[in-house]
């Protein structure tokens, strides 16, 4: 049994119809982690929702555990973990009384389920009497992590858990994620950190509504049907200019520290490239082959 | 070379909390300066002082030549502010929005109507013009969002985390429109939590527990910290935090 | 069980932490006895009048004197003529002018009519209303005493108020009116608020997602606040009983009955609006607006509803406030038992089981 299966959903918001979720399939099996990834706006909210049984599809359908989201709601309601976009916890509750509740609420107690939190709580442990609201934004999604976990369930939605979050405590968050995976949670996680995507098992890559591909992240990278090249010069901005202009190149935007550069025609090489590069009176550059990252790949979809 | 921004030991205390611990910098005229560190580390706090919205527990400050103690109001003039949570009023449409925004910075209606023009037109929104911003997408609204905290011409601009949640490539987009406004002489004082766009900027700041502890280009850091990439030198800093706000 | 007991418990602590809000809650309905009880009072003492006495005979002296010697006017002088009358009110000292006629001895004997004047300041309507009472009954009584055999032209007694209220005490009817008010406040308003809250939160999609029941979720927001009101309906009662000297005349079981009752009707306003609003401010302005103003306006307490126009006075009955404010002035001040009331209680019983038919109905167990 697929811990999710989606099949053709469709969502569609308001008197203007605007396609929120287009025809959307994917699955996630169990024990696997599935990431889907897409900038604010690419429907993942809407896909979580009707995953969750808080909204209706207008099209296709979906099961979560081989139950309906529709027709058995309530079950589903009882299975899942699901951890909103938006830091959803009660401020004015410490830490404590916080996992209590939600604890209660899922029908279970803290003790019961303690070895599945454990690492994460003994790192919250300190802050027990703390409300909630006066937490850091790493504290606190580690927290919502816990309320969300605390009925053992076996399939958990994490909407856009690390968005805001600092790198190492987003590093810290997977970490975790991968020790709940070894525990036979199937995870279904969005985000719109493209490094992220690394993490995940399997991939599925979302903008305005539909689903763009569905993949292995080394997959994905293997598939990417252009070469690219690391190019660098002391003045990147002027690189980026006149690189674009250039009728070899196909694309070139910055890459952190490098910009990455697509060319026209797969037969160019390194040093046809420092060649070209050579006429545009740039100061120290240079240029080698990389390998493509998922944010190439998502770039060229974009296209 | 000029300076926009200099700050001497600047700190800021809540009761026994110092939430910035003398923090010293300086921020040259037409420069990208990143300013990262982990969530409270105390950034926040700094650009509330260094934006005149708070007055610092001590240590000197200067924006765009003026003292932050006393000449706030001045200050408030030169400089642009954007931030990822509020940037434009959803409700109003794009136009509403440049007129209020140059309305409140005291340009004249013959100037907003010119400049609204030529921003429409160089962003491409001439036909979402009388739309409401509530139905753009998020990259153009942030994009929006930057041109209308620079329509004043301001010496300096603030972007408190510009680019959560947008798309790779409308985020390439975005850093461009940074670019030419800073070949163009703008100063931009930037925080972020994507350390690729560490790397564009021309230097950095990395901040730990309410201080300084590494300042700047992204290569020399690298360097300092024997690292592949800024990912590594922000773990290794931020690793050592014991303050988790 | 035990996840509706810990629901509640944390609706506890949420009331309790939020402390201006909890202060609020408490302070309010001992403010509003305080204010009401001294400062507001319709009960009107020591009014300054004058008096244009054109008789001057022995009969205008002995009436003036008795209206001297009532506690509520004191003559600050007499006057010679017309014209010196509206000088006085627009000196502003003056609340009253009585003008006697002349010949007021010689005509009263005779048994003729006699046309005396009182001029008011109505700029305050209701004290001018109260004042002009007030002197009805003095020369009424002063008619009885002096003429007996005369006919009484000029009496006008309001039945009510001499039957219930003998020393026209403004107390027994603000004390039900500030009850309902009160209520009105903590449970349509803190109720419908308070579960906005976990929609503008998020909170709720978490609790919606869970499988504890979503109508559970309504209830144990609900019920703390039924808790708090029978908290501030006792301490209204302690405050009449103990400073404002107002008995409780009939039985304090059906006091507390009806007041649940009450209690629980203005819940299920509180729940249907928090279940059509998604933010706290629209949640508070329709309780306010929508809800706590008819209240003041409709039930009687502020403005008496017979003066109303019809088609007001129809309004009015769908008024929930108004038929407890009718109750609480029947049990607590007439002492009359619930045979007395049954009705308005049927009716409050019904508009609970509609309205609460209606919020049952309309809440949705998703998001949109």
């Amino acid at each position: 049994m697929k811990a999710v299966e989606v099949n053709a959903l469709r969502k569609v918001y308001g008197k203007e119809k605007t396609l929120a979720v287009d025809e959307v399939s994917f699955e996630v099996n169990e024990g696997e982690i599935f990431g889907l990834i897409g900038p604010d706006g690419a429907g993942k909210t809407s896909i979580f929702r009707m995953l969750t049984t808080l909204l209706l599809p207008d099209g296709g359908n979906a099961k979560v555990c081989g139950l309906d989201v529709v027709k058995e709601y309530k079950k589903i309601r009882t299975m899942v973990g699901y951890m909103p976009g938006k830091f959803s916890l009660y401020p004015d509750l410490t830490v404590e009384e916080n996992l209590h509740f939600f604890a209660t609420v899922f029908g279970t107690s803290v003790q019961e389920n303690y070895h599945l939190i454990e690492a994460i709580y003994v790192q919250l442990a300190p802050f027990k009497d703390r409300r909630a609201g006066k937490l850091s934004g790493g504290m606190k999604q580690k927290l919502a992590l816990c309320c969300a976990l605390i009925h053992q369930p076996k399939v958990l939605f994490l909407d856009e858990p690390t968005t805001g979050v600092d790198p190492v405590s987003r590093k810290e968050f997977w970490e975790m994620l991968k020790k709940l995976k070894q525990e036979g949670i199937s995870i279904l996680v969005s985000t719109p950190y493209m490094d992220e995507a690394a993490m995940c098992d399997r991939i599925g890559l979302i903008q305005g509504g539909k689903l763009l591909s569905v993949d292995l992240p080394s997959q994905l990278i293997q598939k990417f049907p252009h070469n690219v090249f690391a190019v660098k010069a002391d003045n990147m901005y002027q690189l980026i200019q006149s690189l674009q202009a250039n009728a070899l190149v196909k694309d070139v935007y910055a890459f952190g520290e490098y910009a990455h550069l697509i060319p026209n025609n797969s037969a160019l090489t390194t040093s046809d490239l420092l060649h070209e590069m050579d006429k545009l009176n740039l100061q120290n550059s240079s240029a080698s082959p990389t390998q493509a990252t998922i944010e190439d790949c998502f770039i060229q979809l974009l296209h | 070379m000029e300076q926009v921004i200099t700050a001497h030991k600047l700190s800021k205390k809540f009761g026994d909390f110092i939430a910035t611990n003398e923090i010293t910098f300086s921020v040259n005229k037409g420069e990208i300066f990143g300013f990262l560190g982990a969530n409270g580390a105390g950034k926040t706090t700094a650009m509330r002082m260094l934006c005149g919205l708070s007055i610092p527990s001590s240590g000197e400050a200067t924006i765009a030549g003026f003292d932050i103690y006393k000449q706030t109001e001045e200050i408030k003039k030169s400089i642009g502010y954007m931030s990822q949570r509020f940037s434009l009023y959803e409700d109003l449409t794009v136009r509403e929005n440049i007129r209020f925004f140059g309305g409140i910075y005291g340009l004249s209606i013959p100037q907003i109507k010119l400049k609204t023009e030529e921003l429409l037109g160089s962003l491409g929104l001439e036909k979402e013009a009388n739309k409401l911003v509530s139905g753009l997408p998020l990259g153009w609204r942030q994009k929006l969002s930057f041109s209308v905290a620079i329509l004043h011409n301001p010496k300096l601009v603030f972007l408190d985390e510009p680019t959560g949640g947008v798309d790779p490539l409308t985020r390439r987009q975005f850093w461009n429109m940074i670019y030419e406004a800073a070949a163009k002489g703008l100063t931009v004082f930037v925080t972020t939590h994507y350390m690729d766009e560490a790397e564009y900027c021309d230097r950095i700041s990395m901040m730990v527990d309410g201080k300084i502890e590494a300042m700047g280009t992204p290569a020399a850091l690298k360097q300092q910290f024997d690292a592949p990439n800024m990912d590594h030198v922000f773990y290794q800093l931020a690793r050592g935090a014991k303050r988790k706000e | 069980m035990k996840q509706f007991m810990s629901f509640v418990t944390k609706e506890f602590y949420h009331v309790l932490r939020d402390r201006k809000t909890l202060f609020i809650l408490f302070g309010m309905p001992v403010v509003q006895i305080l204010i009401f009880g001294f400062a507001l009072t319709t009960e009107v003492k020591n009014s300054k009048i004058v008096v244009l006495n054109m008789a001057h005979d022995q009969s205008s002296r002995l009436l003036i004197d008795q209206i001297e010697a009532s506690a509520y006017f004191e003559t600050s002088r007499e006057l010679n003529s017309f014209s010196q009358v509206e000088e006085e009110f627009k000196r502003g000292e003056i609340r009253l002018a009585l003008v006697i006629p002349a010949n007021f001895e010689q005509n009263m004997r005779r048994g003729e009519q006699v046309k005396l004047q009182l001029i008011n300041d109505a700029s305050d309507p209701n004290t001018a209303t109260t004042l002009g009472n007030y002197m009805g009954f003095i020369l009424a009584d002063f008619q009885r005493m002096h003429f007996p055999t005369a006919p009484l032209p000029m009496q006008i007694v309001s039945e009510i108020k001499m039957l219930y209220n003998p020393q026209l005490k403004g107390a027994p009817n603000f004390v039900p009116g500030v009850m309902a008010m009160v209520l009105m406040l903590i449970c349509v308003m803190m109720t419908s608020v308070a579960i906005v809250r976990e929609k503008e939160t998020g909170t709720m999609e978490i609790l919606l997602v869970s499988p504890f029941k979503p109508i559970l979720v309504i209830f144990s927001k609900a019920f703390p606040y039924l808790l708090l009101s029978l908290v501030n309906v006792s301490s209204i009662l302690l405050l009449s009983v103990f400073v404002l000297n107002l008995p409780i005349n009939g039985s304090l079981f059906l006091l507390y009955a009806m007041s649940t009752l009450f209690i629980i009707t203005c819940l299920s306003i509180g729940i249907l609006i928090s279940v059509r609003t998604n933010s706290q401010q629209v949640a508070m302005l329709i309780s306010l607006m929508g809800m706590l103003l008819p209240a003041l306006l409709f039930s009687g307490f502020m403005f008496p509803i017979e003066n109303m126009p019809i088609p007001l006075q129809v309004i009015s009955n769908i008024v929930p406030a108004k038929w407890y404010y009718i109750i609480v002035k029947a049990v607590m001040i007439k002492g009359l038992g619930f045979m007395s009331i049954w009705k308005e209680a049927a009716i409050l019983l019904l508009m609970t089981f509609v309205l609460l038919g209606i919020s049952l109905k309309k809440f949705k167990i998703r998001l949109a």
